[in-house]
């Protein structure tokens, strides 16, 4: 077990290094040289202060030692300064990251609330009328891009019916009602491709379950279906979806970039896409370092979860 | 070395083992390939049927939008010389009306589709074409090659897949549809092999596999006769849902304003182009997402058909 674990965290160390050294190759090798971004367009010819402007942010060592340079700060905590703006990449993250994680989660958990009665029902009933339109309803969820259900949700809820804010973000911090308001919309949109995602895992899974002798035993027992369903099988049903959840974010953290350049939300994709076109090469590294840093943690630890809920996994390691 | 032996064993082997999907798009000629295609059409679902039918209309509609007849040209602006009202609704000169430019609606969705469908095409190329032939070659060789490339394939999943490519296509510059199309159909790559990797895993481990290898055929031989006949109806299953996918990314791309340059027609760029005036007049944007979402649904509708169908006859081969 404890031999599992620590393998599982070298291989993270691992795939976090290669997947900073990758991002940095991705942005300092293909075309275009980042110092056109910082030169004014007044003093592009002005040869002295383009020199002096490659020397600051050290764009004449080699690569292999910009790179050591670079992870040697990213480790303390320093990614570098933003090349428009002058701010601390670091700091914009932080900044923005409650915002992105506040969107996520409420997300997750709405579409979690929904999805799991949803497939336990769809489960239960397996080949019944139910089942089969929650089936045809999650195949036509997944079919609606989650920008086009926003834009439909802004104009019944925002433009028509007047109930809750088209764009903008009000920090918990300002107003918890004003947060909660704002946060409706963009969850809403994120939701509906994971409700129908989550459905069908938690529905396939059940299915199996219920096959499974205890389920037999508990109903010769003669316990109420509902109590058998939420009480004998949601558990053991539940493992795949903790692992499917974990996948799940990194289409979530591409939803956050499209949902918050709709509403219009400071998160951290909007700051992601604000850079990619101002091609402001140091913070598109830093955050796109960031967000698979986070993704692979989250993932390393779904895994870990997974040994420690599952008393099989652990007796085999 | 091959012994006449194994050519007999070729020979005996009877042809009804491979799906009718494979044979459909086998090169080898077959006097009932034609009929093949109509009953696997006639086995559909009426769902399937009418998806199956959606499909072939947009895809001739991008084939001969040109020599439709009086369909107007989608970058004519008629305001510009008084002719046509902007944000027009539907008219006997524009069936869907006019965009904020005064630019017929139909039109560019019809020449719009040319965008959806090279993006999807491409990407289903080279992810079956590169992905299948990958997954295959490591899941049949194993050991030190697998892991290799294994290993490359995780560091790119460990990136969000629409923030990888919204850094590629920025870092790239250039945004044409052939660029998109190859960056969208590269980054394709991994996750078809890890499809074809996991079907080839299975495949090696059958009895026929063993029948030849037992017989002396050569690694290569099995390889190309044995295990990527067989996984490519899976592959070719996945990929029509995997295109889905790619038309939403396009989709995604281009509402952020990261696709094909204007003025060519893309759905998501129509629908970014007219989100400003949704208070004004939301058809504009309506119609581009109702395509997104009839194509995107079908393409889901026969991906899970053949999926299913395709799992039937690997579980009875």
């Amino acid at each position: 077990m404890g031999k599992m674990l620590a393998a599982r965290l070298v291989r993270l160390v691992a795939t976090i290094l290669v997947v900073s050294f990758v991002t940095f190759m991705m942005v300092n090798l293909l075309p275009g040289d980042p110092i056109n971004a910082l030169v004014p367009p007044e003093s592009q010819n002005d040869q002295e202060f383009v020199e002096q402007l490659r020397e600051e942010f050290g764009l004449n060592d080699p690569m292999m030692v910009r790179y050591a340079n670079w992870l040697g700060d990213a480790v303390t905590g320093d990614l570098g300064k933003s090349v428009i703006t002058s701010q601390p990449v670091a700091g914009e993250i932080w900044r923005r990251l409650p915002i992105t994680a506040e969107l996520a989660l409420v997300s997750i958990g709405f579409s979690l609330f929904i999805a799991i009665p949803l497939g336990t029902l769809s489960a239960y009933k397996q080949g019944k009328r139910v089942d089969q339109s929650i089936s045809a309803a999650a195949q036509v969820s997944l079919s609606i891009p989650n920008f086009v259900l926003g834009l439909l949700l802004i104009y019944v809820f925002a433009m028509r019916l007047q109930w809750l804010p088209a764009t903008g973000w009000t920090r918990l911090t300002e107003s918890v009602s004003g947060n909660i308001k704002s946060v409706l919309l963009p969850a809403m949109s994120l939701a509906l491709a994971e409700i129908a995602v989550y459905t069908r895992v938690v529905r396939s899974d059940m299915i199996s379950t219920l096959q499974e002798d205890y389920i037999l035993s508990a109903r010769a027992k003669g316990l109420k279906d509902r109590f058998i369903l939420f009480r004998h099988a949601l558990r053991p049903s539940s493992l795949t979806l903790i692992t499917v959840v974990g996948l799940n974010v990194g289409a979530l953290i591409g939803g956050t970039v499209v949902i918050e350049t709709l509403f219009a939300i400071p998160g951290l994709g909007k700051r992601l896409l604000d850079a990619v076109f101002q091609r402001d090469f140091l913070m598109i590294q830093g955050i796109t370092v960031f967000v698979a840093v986070v993704y692979v943690t989250i993932n390393t630890l779904v895994d870990i979860i997974y040994m420690l809920v599952d008393p099989r996994i652990r007796k085999k390691a | 070395m091959s012994s006449p032996l194994d050519k007999d064993v070729y020979a005996i082997r009877p042809p009804s083992n491979r799906s009718p999907l494979a044979a459909a798009l086998s090169s080898s000629p077959s006097p009932s390939r034609f009929r093949m295609v109509f009953r696997v059409f006639w086995a559909m679902p009426i769902v399937t049927k009418l998806c199956t039918f959606w499909l072939t209309t947009i895809i001739l509609a991008a084939i001969f939008a040109d020599f439709i007849p009086k369909l107007a040209d989608p970058n004519y602006q008629g305001f510009l010389f008084g002719t046509d009202v902007t944000n027009d609704g539907q008219s006997w000169h524009h069936w869907l009306g006019t965009d904020n430019n005064s630019r017929d609606i139909l039109s560019r969705l019809i020449y719009g589709t040319r965008v959806s469908l090279t993006v999807a095409v491409t990407a289903v190329a080279f992810g079956t074409f590169f992905g299948g032939l990958l997954g295959s070659f490591v899941g049949y060789v194993r050991g030190r090659r697998e892991a290799a490339i294994m290993a490359s394939i995780d560091v790119i999943l460990a990136f969000p897949a629409l923030v990888l490519l919204l850094t590629v296509v920025t870092l790239l510059g250039k945004r044409n549809l052939l660029v998109i199309s190859l960056v969208v159909g590269v980054l394709a790559i991994p996750r078809y092999a890890r499809v074809a990797r996991a079907n080839a895993l299975a495949i090696s481990r059958r009895e026929f596999v063993a029948a030849a290898r037992a017989i002396g055929t050569k690694d290569r031989t099995i390889l190309w006769r044995e295990v990527i006949p067989n996984v490519m109806p899976t592959v070719f299953a996945y990929a029509l849902v995997a295109a889905a996918v790619t038309v939403v990314l396009e989709g995604t791309l281009a509402f952020l304003g990261l696709s094909v340059q204007a003025p060519t027609p893309s759905w998501g760029v129509m629908i970014n182009a007219s989100r400003a005036d949704l208070r004004i007049n939301i058809w504009p944007v309506i119609w581009p997402s109702l395509m997104l979402v009839f194509t995107v649904y079908s393409l889901n509708n026969v991906g899970d058909w053949f999926r299913i169908r395709t799992a039937h006859k690997a579980a009875a081969l």
